[in-house]
């Protein structure tokens, strides 16, 4: 480390981000060896890759339509059942379209809308967290005080009310899930930076005169780095799920293009002859998800053991 | 001292409901869709003058901070005005169906902790034994595992294939029960009528099971972490040196130091019980509150969803109050 004496003169930016990109690669290190120890989470990071390298590929994995079927090929059931066919290795939904297919292509749909949503809740509440955690102050009550009230709306009621405000579609459902889910995000940075406020290298910072933006977005930001990524990971199920409830409830993304959760509620009127159409998305879903907490919990053991999955 | 602090919570909960109820007014309003126009179109022709008259009845045609002093006020005095699509008390409608969110709630609750504390207890006591490893893949699997689902998937088994459970509703369609309070299970007991419990209880046991089945793996998930942490502590090893027996050691001396903080997180749960639940509701034609607030956000009836949204919120703040109130009882060390 940096030791400045006072006849010394402040590092140069060169010095300090070299010793920082050595810190950095350590960690890296460590962070990979720690990761040896979590087998079951390197398990669930492969599976959340597989899903979206799936998702990224499905024109090149699937062969038949996604949105159009043959209602020659109604309700087939999935190839390890007896009568099954290869053709349709899932089976097929009431319209005669393939569930494989389909469950290949709506991972596209619960992809996107968790990943951006959490994305963009990830930067709008840690802007705001460490805006309130460093000024407090008016801003901070103001803040906090919305947060709180947004807090005590039921999350899927919100959305619901957001989708009526917003109509359906992609982006409404994204910004639908956006409208609440920055609150824990702020929740979170603002605690860390009020914690991480009264450190020394803080104070370090503002008496060699750095401007607070800089001391915010280059000194204090990188250290809750770590526990805010580990919310993040961790929030992309909560939101998959969901996507997929509003989806069920026919508020999500629209027929004909294929989501998981509208699969399920399609499924709901064959329960008593294709077990197979509510099933298997339902399949779909909680392997992304049960991969992506698996996952979300070996950073948590990693990075921050104090964040627990609720 | 503890009551003032509990009366200063419950001041400091005014403007948090007032700011909710103020949000939710101007979110409704803002919502593109007039609730006489919605109404009308169920209706078929009506005249303009018609559609006047209903307007200024609902008090649509004045300015909207006028509309909104009306409803704070009225709300003041706990009126929450008449429904627009149901031409009734929004509060009787909620006093209506509240008592089945709550049975469901309460259904679920009991199922969670049922299953959570033993489990959570015995997987600290047997930590990395085989029971502990299969108990925590199943809590993850309950916490990754979407409602909606889960539910069908107890449909299928219990109710399609095995036909063992009935797949909607609260009670059989032709079993007469008189109720008193709304809440099936108790008034079939106080009115002694056995066959309208059997159909009830039997009727509550898959949307519990759904709806319980995060609650069982969370709670589990935190009994054991707080156990595993009290069985490694001093008071617990002085316990075990003194020849205290195994169970006593376990169910005294551990056990009521790790309620501390699975009180919280049951506490929590409480409140995402009772307004988590419209899908619960919606997969097995549960006739409670939450599916009466989303036909009446699609039928833009302002009042009705203003009204549960408050009942929602009061809700929240509740469960966070006596999280507060029992963690200080349980752990006097911290105050409120």
């Amino acid at each position: 480390m940096a030791t400045t004496t006072a006849s010394e003169s402040i590092p140069s930016w060169r010095y300090v981000w070299g010793v920082r990109w050595r810190l950095w690669r350590q960690n890296a290190l460590e962070f990979w060896r720690e990761l040896h120890k979590h087998p079951i989470s390197v398990a669930g990071g492969v599976v959340m890759v597989a899903y979206v390298l799936a998702a990224l590929f499905a024109e090149q994995i699937t062969w038949h339509n996604p949105e159009l079927g043959s209602l020659r090929n109604r309700l087939l059931p999935p190839a390890f059942v007896a009568s099954g066919s290869w053709d349709f290795p899932l089976g097929t939904d009431a319209q005669g379209r393939d569930l494989y297919t389909r469950i290949v292509f709506g991972a596209r749909v619960s992809l996107a809308v968790g990943i951006l949503s959490v994305a963009i809740s990830m930067v709008v509440g840690v802007a705001l967290g460490a805006l309130a955690g460093y000024r407090r102050g008016r801003i901070d009550g103001l803040i906090s005080r919305f947060a709180d009230l947004l807090m005590a709306f039921p999350f899927l009621i919100f959305a619901i009310g957001m989708m009526a405000f917003l109509g359906p579609g992609f982006v409404n459902l994204i910004l639908a899930l956006t409208f609440k889910g920055w609150v824990e995000f702020f929740r979170l940075a603002r605690g860390d930076m009020i914690a991480e406020g009264t450190r020394e290298y803080v104070e370090a910072a503002r008496v060699t005169g750095q401007k607070p933006w800089r001391i915010v977005v280059g000194e204090m930001l990188p250290n809750i780095l770590p526990t805010i990524f580990v919310l993040t990971t961790l929030r992309i199920g909560f939101m998959i799920v969901t996507e997929a409830s509003l989806s069920f409830l026919g508020l999500g993304i629209q027929p004909p293009t294929p989501a998981w959760g509208s699969m399920v509620a399609d499924g709901r009127n064959h329960l008593l002859n294709a077990w197979w159409v509510s099933t298997m998305p339902g399949l779909a879903i909680v392997g992304l998800v049960l991969a992506i907490n698996l996952f979300g919990e070996g950073l948590r053991d990693i990075l921050d053991p104090r964040l627990k999955l609720e | 001292m503890r009551l003032v602090k509990i009366v200063e919570r419950l001041l400091v909960a005014i403007p948090i409901m007032t700011g909710v109820a103020v949000i939710v007014f101007f979110f409704m309003r803002l919502t593109p869709g007039d609730p006489v126009d919605i109404m009308m179109g169920q209706g078929g022709a009506v005249s303009a003058g018609e559609m006047e008259r209903l307007r200024s009845e609902f008090n649509l045609d004045k300015p909207l901070h006028e509309q909104l002093a009306i409803f704070l006020l009225d709300l003041a005095r706990g009126d929450m005005g008449n429904s627009f699509t149901r031409q009734r008390p929004v509060a009787q409608l909620i006093a209506e169906r509240l008592p089945a969110t709550i049975e469901l709630a309460l259904g679920a609750l009991i199922f969670g902790l049922l299953v959570a504390f033993p489990i959570g207890i015995i997987s600290a006591v047997r930590q990395n034994s085989l029971t502990d490893r299969l108990s925590m893949a199943g809590a993850f699997l309950g916490i990754s595992m979407p409602p909606f689902w889960l539910g069908i998937l107890l449909i299928l088994i219990f109710s399609v294939h095995l036909k063992w459970l009935p797949v909607q509703g609260r009670i059989g369609s032709d079993v007469h029960l008189t109720t008193i309070t709304g809440f099936y299970v108790l008034d079939s007991l106080l009115t002694g009528n056995r066959e309208a419990l059997v159909s009830s209880l039997r009727h509550l046991v898959l949307p519990s099971v759904t709806l319980g089945a995060a609650v069982a793996a969370i709670v589990a998930r935190v009994l054991r972490s707080s156990m595993l942490e009290c069985l490694r502590s001093d008071y617990v090893k002085l316990a075990r040196a003194k020849g205290v027996s195994e169970f006593s050691t376990v169910a005294k001396h551990a056990l009521r130091n790790a309620l501390i903080p699975t009180v919280t997180v049951v506490g929590l749960q409480v409140g995402v019980l009772l307004g988590g639940n419209m899908i619960v509701e919606a997969v097995f034609g549960w006739p409670g509150l939450g599916r009466l607030v989303v036909d009446a956000i699609f039928a833009r009836d302002f009042p009705l969803v203003q009204g549960a949204v408050m009942v929602y919120a009061f809700t929240f703040v509740a469960a966070n109050l006596v999280v507060d109130v029992l963690y200080t009882y349980l752990n006097p060390k911290i105050e409120m």
